[in-house]
């Protein structure tokens, strides 16, 4: 049986500062930073297993730009 | 880039967003634990008012979509304490930082709690003046170096919680940003407080304080936070003093509303003095 996705991640690239809150504190460690620049010159995060997510935005709460944030989905069986 | 919106975009001005703050300043995400807050608090959008100061912290009343004044130095206390008095239905939430609260605006700050004005007080502690360029502020620890001290401060910091305190605060917790869902619930608890709470937020600042006393990054000052504090619920505020380098002591200090706040001892006060006059009615705010 395939396993259900639980949460997702989301991003606003362009808002992104490259502090890398998001990286360090994410529980499932699910993020990276990338290898290319934003607009501005930050390397911003990528998700390199979005599958893993559970979407408990805690990116979202340690994310001081408002760039990217997590979110349960909705086939969650919670 | 995503579709999905922002979980915060009813509360937050978007089209001004990139915000001004620096890369892994801690403002950002003091405002959107605010923000959380208010979203799981039972006021709405419409009952609730931002009054900011001057400064970095100062300028949280320009990104957040509810009404909002970016006051003078120093004077966002007054501000807010005039806007209660007028409509004492309004939740009035004062966003500010240390430099702008403490100094220039350290007498408001105790007078409000003497007089237990309700508001809520959001003191964003970045232990320097951010937004001027990093001088010595009122809660730089000893031997901090800093723009105006070169050599090192000298002077021993304010302990904020224990001002509070002492003033009559009714509500006083400390959280840095780190701990980010402590600091969502501490702030929640505070805006349902009657009185006046006080919430100091340790925050870091790396362009200036954190660079100059070579403590790296941003994101290596979060992890001194999670190493060096303590976390200790109803402990004395006597022991809240922060040191350069040191663990200090984090949590919910003080929680008891049970004092009367200024209109409603200013009613009780009336109603008993004006008993006879039938010109009297008892305030219940500004008819405008």
């Amino acid at each position: 049986m395939k396993k259900r996705r639980v949460g997702m991640v989301y991003f606003e690239i362009e808002r992104c500062k490259g502090c890398g809150f998001c990286v360090e504190f994410c529980p499932s460690g699910i993020l990276r930073f990338s290898t290319t620049y934003n607009e501005k010159g930050y390397h911003y995060p990528v998700a390199e297993h979005p599958e893993k997510c559970t979407g408990c935005n805690n990116c979202g709460l340690y994310c001081p730009d408002y760039a990217i944030w997590g979110e349960a989905s909705e086939d969650n069986p919670e | 880039m995503s579709k999905e919106k922002h979980p915060l975009s009813d509360y937050l001005r978007e089209d001004r967003m990139p915000h001004m703050w620096c890369p892994g300043c801690g403002i950002g995400i003091a405002v959107s634990a605010f923000l959380n807050a208010l979203k799981q608090s039972r006021y709405g959008q419409d009952d609730v008012v931002l009054v900011s100061g001057i400064g970095c912290a100062g300028r949280v009343a320009g990104y957040v979509k509810l009404d909002s004044f970016h006051t003078t130095h120093g004077r966002a206390i007054p501000f807010a304490e005039g806007l209660k008095a007028a409509s004492p239905k309004t939740k009035v939430v004062v966003f500010s930082g240390e430099g702008d609260l403490m100094s220039i605006g350290g007498n408001h700050f105790i007078h409000a709690g003497r007089k237990n004005m309700s508001i809520t007080i959001l003191c964003v502690n970045n232990l320097n003046y951010a937004m001027t360029g990093g001088q010595v502020s009122p809660t730089t620890p000893a031997k901090a170096i800093t723009a105006t001290a070169p050599f090192g401060s000298f002077c021993q910091p304010f302990n904020l919680p224990f001002i509070a305190e002492a003033a009559g605060a009714v509500y006083v917790a400390r959280w840095t940003v780190f701990h980010v869902r402590q600091l969502q619930k501490a702030i929640l608890e505070a805006i349902h407080k009657k009185g006046m709470s006080f919430v100091e937020i340790i925050s870091p600042c790396p362009t200036l304080y954190e660079r100059r006393n070579q403590m790296g990054t941003a994101l290596s000052r979060m992890n001194f936070y999670r190493e060096n504090t303590v976390i200790k619920n109803g402990a004395s505020t006597k022991d809240a003093v922060m040191d350069l380098d040191k663990p200090f002591i984090v949590g919910k200090f003080v929680d008891d509303d049970s004092k009367l706040t200024y209109l409603e001892a200013m009613n009780e006060y009336y109603d008993t003095t004006f008993s006879c006059d039938a010109n009297y009615h008892t305030y219940t705010g500004s008819k405008i």
